[in-house]
């Protein structure tokens, strides 16, 4: 039976967490040694650049490969294996949304077919007028007209709603934990809004926990209750979004941050001076000695160049004096 | 004092696509204008017709483009639709040129950067009727790639595509646009599939070069900051029609068109007051376009008239243009 879990225990705990990969060339170090939690209810955002290890970090959590070494633990189970050695019951309460709705929908499958397969797997509902029932009921959550989206085909869908039945899909089996995966980088900001309101609605509802994996800093302020900001492997910063933003500490984090093209002049305000973007993201093949960001940090000095400065994850701050 | 003439002035341009399934009218008579020096933007969701728009005034529309209407008026005097296939060759390598959206497929994957870069160079010089050697056409090309601050324009050179990042292959694309451009700089969303750091520094470049070059540019991106940033103007484009225009400060502070407003609402603040509520439904079927007003099926302030006729640009306030039946007196 698995354990119930207080609501002051944390609903998904990641430690230490290594994923490699071999290639021909040699080893990928796509997550390397990374420390977080995620409460029940909140909103926990994966933020970094292509090649930062984000989405890695998230595939490993919903088990679609073993970690290198480290453990992840759901409500204080241990689940740092592959999703088909993993409890039913926990496999049926992680899920995940994709980035691109487009290639995570079977084409030739309607929207009823590719919702209706969780239920009939982890629900054993067979009768179709119960799985026509659920289904509908599903797409009422996700904001589709059951009577008009049930049978179509993923090609007869917009954008928006494609990514919608991704998250009907996700919901069916009832879970309490899901990965969102760069849900709307594919998306308009017109749409992308859509789909955010109805995961807040969601969220709200069931009390979902999330973790939201996204390179796009504005959505993250907007979403997020704590975040962590990665860079080619490792977490340089973590802590509540709000603070992050009024005051990063991190010199990547406010590179990010001045990186941003802005609407408004309050947001212009925001933005930390000085730390023009410069350079491009390492290789996780070959990363630099010391901290990971050092060939591209305005300040990098010695020190930098020879050790990993250290982060406390209690209160999120770096360590500003290196250590081993 | 004479004024000068726009360097582009496109008026009332129609163009559509054949399809299977009939004709998609996507441009439903747009009206813009560029002067010399100037850096304007188009900003719209995605299927808007931003690219469709930039492609007829280069001509360079794909095959099933139909019912193609419209003048394009290069520098008050030149039609640009109705001169032959020759003259606007030239036209486009004497100072017309685009970067388009998606490095990757802009590039020849089985010819190296260099080889890439010589080729145009020296087809644009010969239009000129000056043929360069080999050893002046790589000088040229290193030239170019320093231009765009590759830091090693060698190793460039001598890479093939697939042997560098997205945002060195970006480069790569403005310093082949940059061989042609002397008057007007196009920019397709150049910055799309780039990250935050690598698109900061790529406008950063695209506008140290356009100022040193003293360019004309266009400049169509999703990233609805960027855009306000780096032009004077901006025109909005929804479902082929130019829906609101004005200097980019006024427009981005003051939106008026329903759709303008509820786009930049919808972008999310680094403030942190929560995410506006989107536009509901898409942009529509260019086959069967809406009648009337063609953003009225989402529009919450739509009303009969705006089902019936199709609202004309009006001038709001000083160079603030809006397409919609809210802003017209009677």
């Amino acid at each position: 039976m698995a354990q119930v879990a207080s609501s002051k225990e944390p609903i998904l705990k990641v430690v230490h967490l290594k994923k490699y990969f071999k290639v021909s060339l040699g080893v990928v170090r796509a997550v390397d040694d990374i420390s977080f939690e995620i409460m029940p209810g909140e909103t926990f955002g994966l933020i970094g650049e292509s090649g930062s290890g984000k989405s890695t970090t998230g595939h490993v959590i919903v088990g679609m490969y073993a970690p290198t070494s480290g453990k992840i633990y759901y409500k204080g189970i241990d689940i740092s294996v592959p999703a088909p050695k993993r409890p039913r019951q926990v496999r049926k309460e992680i899920q995940i949304v994709f980035q691109d709705p487009a290639s995570s929908l079977n084409p030739s499958k309607t929207v009823f077919d590719i919702v209706a397969l969780p239920i009939k797997l982890y629900k054993g509902i067979k009768k179709r007028e119960e799985l026509e029932d659920e289904v509908a009921r599903l797409l009422e959550l996700v904001e589709l007209p059951p009577e008009y989206y049930m049978y179509r085909y993923p090609r007869e869908l917009g954008g928006g709603e494609k990514q919608a039945v991704a998250i009907a899909r996700a919901l069916a089996t009832e879970p309490s934990f899901i990965v969102l995966d760069e849900p709307t980088s594919a998306l308009d900001v017109s749409i992308q809004a859509k789909i955010i309101n109805t995961l807040i609605n969601l969220q709200r509802k069931f009390n979902l926990s999330y973790l939201f994996i996204t390179h796009d800093l504005g959505l993250a302020r907007n979403f997020t209750t704590r975040l962590a900001i990665m860079y080619l492997g490792k977490i340089v910063e973590i802590g509540p979004t709000e603070r992050v933003f009024k005051n990063p500490l991190h010199p990547y984090t406010q590179m990010l941050l001045s990186a941003i093209p802005v609407l408004t002049e309050e947001e212009e305000k925001l933005k930390p001076r000085g730390i023009a973007s410069r350079g491009e993201i390492g290789s996780p093949m070959n990363p630099p000695p010391g901290c990971r960001f050092n060939p591209r940090c305005p300040f990098a000095n010695e020190a930098c160049r020879k050790i990993l400065a250290c982060i406390f994850l209690s209160c999120g701050l770096q360590c500003r004096k290196p250590c081993i | 004092m004479v004024e000068e003439p726009p360097l582009i002035e496109a008026k009332d341009i129609y163009v559509g696509y054949k399809t299977y399934r009939g004709v998609m009218k996507v441009l439903n008579g747009v009206s813009f204008y560029i002067n010399e020096g100037e850096k304007i933007g188009f900003i719209g969701e995605a299927g808007g017709g931003k690219t469709t728009l930039m492609k007829t005034i280069l001509r360079i529309l794909p095959p099933n483009a139909t019912n193609v209407r419209g003048q394009v008026i290069y520098r008050g005097k030149l039609d640009l639709m109705r001169i032959s296939e020759k003259e606007m060759k030239r036209i486009r390598r004497r100072g017309l040129s685009m970067i388009f959206q998606d490095p990757t497929s802009a590039l020849n994957p089985v010819f190296k950067v260099g080889e890439q870069l010589m080729d145009i160079i020296k087809y644009s010089r010969l239009e000129e009727g000056i043929k360069l050697s080999k050893g002046e056409l790589k000088e040229e090309a290193l030239r170019l790639l320093e231009e765009v601050k590759l830091p090693d324009p060698q190793r460039v050179f001598d890479s093939y595509p697939f042997q560098l990042s997205g945002g060195m292959r970006q480069r790569v694309v403005i310093a082949m646009a940059l061989v042609s451009a002397r008057e007007l700089l196009i920019a397709d969303e150049p910055t799309t599939n780039l990250d935050v750091t690598i698109q900061d520094q790529i406008l950063r470049l695209i506008n140290e070069i356009v100022e040193k070059r003293k360019l004309s540019v266009i400049l169509i991106s999703h990233a609805l900051g960027a855009v306000r940033k780096m032009t004077n103007r901006t025109y909005v484009l929804y479902a082929g029609d130019i829906v609101e225009t004005a200097e980019s400060n006024e427009l981005f502070t003051n939106p008026l068109h329903p759709y303008t407003k509820a786009l930049l609402e919808a972008a999310p603040k680094l403030t942190g007051e929560g995410i506006g509520k989107g536009i509901p439904g898409r942009i529509p079927d260019y086959v069967n376009p809406p009648s009337g007003c063609r953003f009225h099926p989402r529009c919450e302030y739509a009303r009969e008239r705006c089902k019936r006729e199709k609202p004309p640009l009006v001038e709001v306030k000083k160079g603030h243009w809006v397409a919609c039946w809210l802003y017209v007196k009677r």
